[in-house]
């Protein structure tokens, strides 16, 4: 826990205590973030006006669409006033598409908690079993497998695991669609059909970053004089590692999930593109390219925001499973 | 005086091809199942088919799912922001113009059903009767007056407005007529009226979250950045069409994954292929290439307020460096035809044909390189992959100069922000233009002195002049004429060296049909959606 999450007064510890300190940080957290990106997309040559005429950006143009965007304003008084609309919970508008960010973010943001959802569901799972697995039995035949399995897998890029599936799966078998654009779903196999191979490229490139912390936070443990004693006292290696080792590893663990799947949030621009998948990464992206300054306040914010919430439920978790962390 | 009258029994596209084909010498039983395949009646001809010929008749119904190559949240319904290929494509899908162009550029009639022009100034267009726009209402002339005149209003944002600035005056006249009087004469206004910027939006309308056009589909849904669905409009005033029940367009940025979806049968069409994954659709089977060449081109920009490149003979040297031939093969892959320095394509109709073919030629470049005195250090060509295929041919423009000991060095820089940052910034740069119907908009928009966007700075007031009178000059061998000299005089004199001209590239699903070529873009020029059909 930071420093300045612990409230001095008397309910300190409790959690209720824990979160509210936390959502003040998170908020300073958010408002910070946003001054930086400002900032750094303001560094950025060219803008939303000339981005919008491309070829067409002639003078006077360019001055009346300035106008219209309130470009012509000074970078602090756009970002005060942005801030100042945030705070009443208003995004702002976008300068290419000329509606109400909340909206287009509103479109987006489903469909990417859908896909990030989905990969959670499937890899969580696989790599934890793969991260206890790997660590009961370490130095054996198993976990080295695994080690192989899992750090290869890291180390291919998502495009090329992308390309090589639509390759396979779509253009040369085709059981699947190269396409995931969720607009026409309506049974279980249009779902599997669609969201399949995204899936699966998200799946190679998180399950051997939790596996690995699993394994490392498991073994960690598992050298821990209590389960000496556990196993002298005779208990079987399963109960030894899920009964005694296990929850004292929860922390770590749900903290390298949470890192993962807040990287399932914004960090999927090459999927979200091989696919055609309409999230909100891709949207951030585009935004840059336009210097669509209100969506990519907008999309940082959301993306900081989750962020933030993951890692808050994350130490939750860990204090749930763990009564020590919560009287220190 | 001048009229163009036309009765409308076959569209433009169909016309020409059947024109070509008769002009090829094709049997009469060829012409009549031609006829038969472009979807017209016994009646519509008044000749009798033969019952072979009616079973190939395009098939109406079917859905075709198109993939472009952006899709952003900047994706609009307003005709007069279209901005990219997506944009023109869906316009197409849901309004219509006064006029359209055919496979040859030359101005069809569409909602016009006549023009009539005094000296190219005063235009009177006659709207076509009966038709409707989705919501059921007729066109009159206020949609038209609406629609023209919104174009010069800044608020309205439109891409066209300085296009539209000659419009001095737009009013209805009578029940069924609209006069527009120009500023200056300008033979090519039914070209311009063309464009898809100038398609017709129902009178006073300000909000395009949906559309409202007299176009062949109905907007069944849109969503920036997602797709457009549109619906096939019964009550669309070419009779018969379109073939499709449902047209879904969308955007696939990336060129690997737009290729996957075609093959992959997720998309029937799409849009720029690169010519290196040419023959990979080619192998498939079931799948094709759809070529339409173009006057799309990537240019060399010789400043002509800059040094070295302010020297005439120093331009004439680098024009002389460029090997054509291999930027068409190697850079293009064939998907390119030679270009001389000039800015009309073969396939425009006032392209010069008699212009001798500038080729690569060391002993001249070196006789104007001598010429020019220039013997400083290396200097730097900007290329950008923005500027398409400029990287390639600049680091050919930069070998063939090593043979007459000039130094050039390749500076490449990021396509974000190149057309703001480095587009005619530099002594030698690249940039690329997208072809314009007509010359006077190209020759308006990139070679006259005053012109923004005049890219080299190139300053000729004989050349301005020609243009004003082009522009005025109703007959059409006269104006080809003259701006068969104004290609002379950029081939020799202006700072700009066009290597080649490149084609757009589609791929499309052999079960498409009636897909052709009307080279403002791929896509059949974006149109394509009135055109094909899906065979069984």
């Amino acid at each position: 826990m930071p420093e300045a999450a612990r409230p001095p007064s008397a309910f300190r510890g409790s959690l209720a205590a824990i979160v509210l300190a936390r959502v003040a940080v998170g908020l300073v957290t958010l408002v910070v973030v946003s001054a930086i990106i400002f900032a750094i997309t303001s560094l950025l040559p060219g803008d939303a006006a000339q981005a919008v005429l491309g070829q067409a950006a002639t003078p006077e143009a360019v001055a009346a669409l300035r106008a219209k965007y309130g470009l012509d304003q000074h970078a602090v008084l756009r970002y005060l006033s942005w801030l100042a609309g945030l705070a009443t919970g208003d995004l702002g508008r976008s300068y290419t598409a000329d509606l109400p960010v909340a909206e287009l973010i509103a479109g987006r943001l489903p469909k990417s908690l859908l896909l990030a959802a989905t990969t959670a569901a499937v890899s969580v799972p696989i790599a934890l079993t793969i991260g206890i697995a790997s660590a009961m039995w370490r130095g054996g035949l198993l976990d080295r497998a695994l080690n192989l399995a899992t750090l290869s897998m890291v180390a291919v890029p998502e495009f090329l695991v992308a390309t090589i599936a639509v390759l396979v799966f779509a253009v040369k078998l085709g059981w699947l669609s190269a396409l995931s654009n969720a607009q026409d779903i309506a049974s279980p196999v249009q779902f599997l059909r669609a969201y399949a191979m995204p899936v699966l490229t998200l799946c190679f490139v998180i399950i051997a970053q939790m596996a690995r912390m699993t394994r490392a936070a498991v073994i960690d443990q598992l050298s821990a004089s209590y389960v000496e004693m556990a196993v002298l006292k005779g208990a079987a290696p399963t109960r030894v590692a899920l009964r005694h080792a296990l929850p004292n590893a929860i922390g770590p663990i749900a903290n390298a999930v949470a890192l993962s799947v807040s990287y399932l949030l914004g960090g999927v621009v090459i999927v979200e593109a091989i696919f055609s998948y309409p999230g909100i990464a891709t949207l951030m992206v585009d935004a840059v390219t336009n210097r669509d300054m209100p969506i990519v306040q907008g999309c940082a914010m959301i993306f900081c925001a989750g962020y933030l919430l993951l890692v808050l439920v994350a130490d939750l978790i860990a204090i749930a499973a763990n009564p020590r962390l919560r009287h220190r | 005086m001048d009229d163009i009258r036309r009765p409308i029994t076959l569209d433009p596209i169909d016309r020409q091809r059947l024109s070509e084909a008769l002009g090829k010498g094709v049997s009469r039983r060829d012409a009549l199942r031609m006829l038969a395949g472009l979807g017209l009646t016994a009646s519509a001809s008044g000749l009798l088919l033969p019952g072979d010929a009616i079973a190939q008749a395009p098939r109406r119904g079917g859905r075709v799912r198109a993939a472009g190559i952006s899709m952003s949240a900047s994706d609009t319904l307003d005709p007069a922001k279209g901005s990219h290929s997506t944009d023109y494509t869906r316009h197409n899908l849901f309004y219509s113009g006064l006029t359209q162009l055919d496979g040859a550029l030359v101005p069809q009639l569409a909602l016009a059903e006549e023009i009539h022009h005094e000296k190219a100034q005063s235009w009177t267009f006659t709207l076509r009767k009966g038709v409707r726009f989705h919501d059921g209402s007729p066109l009159t002339p206020a949609d038209v007056v609406y629609s023209l005149n919104r174009h010069k209003n800044p608020a309205t944002g439109s891409k066209v407005k300085t296009v539209a600035e000659q419009f001095a005056e737009v009013k209805a006249v009578g029940a069924n007529q609209v006069l527009v009087r120009l500023a200056t004469p300008n033979a090519d206004l039914p070209v311009i009226l063309a464009a898809s910027h100038f398609l017709i939006v129902k009178d006073g309308t300000a909000d395009f979250a949906t559309a409202n056009g007299t176009g062949p589909f109905t907007c069944k849904e849109f969503k920036p950045g997602v797709r457009t669905l549109a619906a096939r409009f019964e009550g669309y005033w070419k009779p018969g069409r379109p073939y499709l029940d449902e047209v879904e367009l969308i955007g696939i940025p990336d060129e690997p994954a737009r290729v996957n979806a075609l093959l992959a049968g997720d998309v029937q069409l799409a849009l720029a292929i690169n010519a290196r994954s040419t023959a990979r659709v080619k192998a498939a089977p079931g799948f094709a290439i759809l070529e339409t060449k173009s006057g799309l081109y990537t240019d060399l920009v010789m400043r002509q307020d800059k040094a070295p490149t302010n020297n005439p003979d120093f331009v004439l040297a680098l024009k002389h460096l460029f090997d054509r031939d291999q930027i068409r093969s190697a850079v293009f892959r064939g998907f390119a035809v030679v270009a001389n320095d000039q800015p009309l394509p073969p396939t425009h109709r006032y392209h010069l044909a008699g212009l001798p073919q500038r080729k690569l030629d060391l002993d001249k470049a070196k006789f104007h390189l001598k010429k020019s005195g220039f013997a400083g250090a290396p200097i730097p060509v900007v290329a950008s992959a923005a500027a398409e295929g400029s990287i390639d041919m600049a680091v050919l423009l930069q070998q063939s100069a090593q043979k007459i000991g000039l130094g050039l060095t390749v500076n490449r820089v990021p396509g974000d922000g190149y057309w703001s940052n480095h587009w005619m910034k530099h002594a030698l740069g690249f940039g690329n233009i997208n072809p314009r119907p007509s010359a006077d908009l190209l020759f308006t928009q990139f070679f006259k002195s005053d012109a923004p966007w005049n890219v080299s700075g190139w300053k000729n007031e004989r050349f301005d002049q020609l243009l004003v009178a082009a522009r005025a000059e109703a007959d059409d061998a006269k104006r080809k004429a003259i701006y068969g000299d104004m290609q002379v005089m950029v081939h020799e004199q202006c700072g700009v060296g066009i290597p080649v001209f490149m084609s757009f590239v589609d791929g499309f699903s052999a079960k498409l049909k009636g897909l052709g070529s009307i080279p403002v873009g791929g896509f059949m020029g974006y149109m394509f959606a009135e055109h094909v059909w899906l065979d069984a």
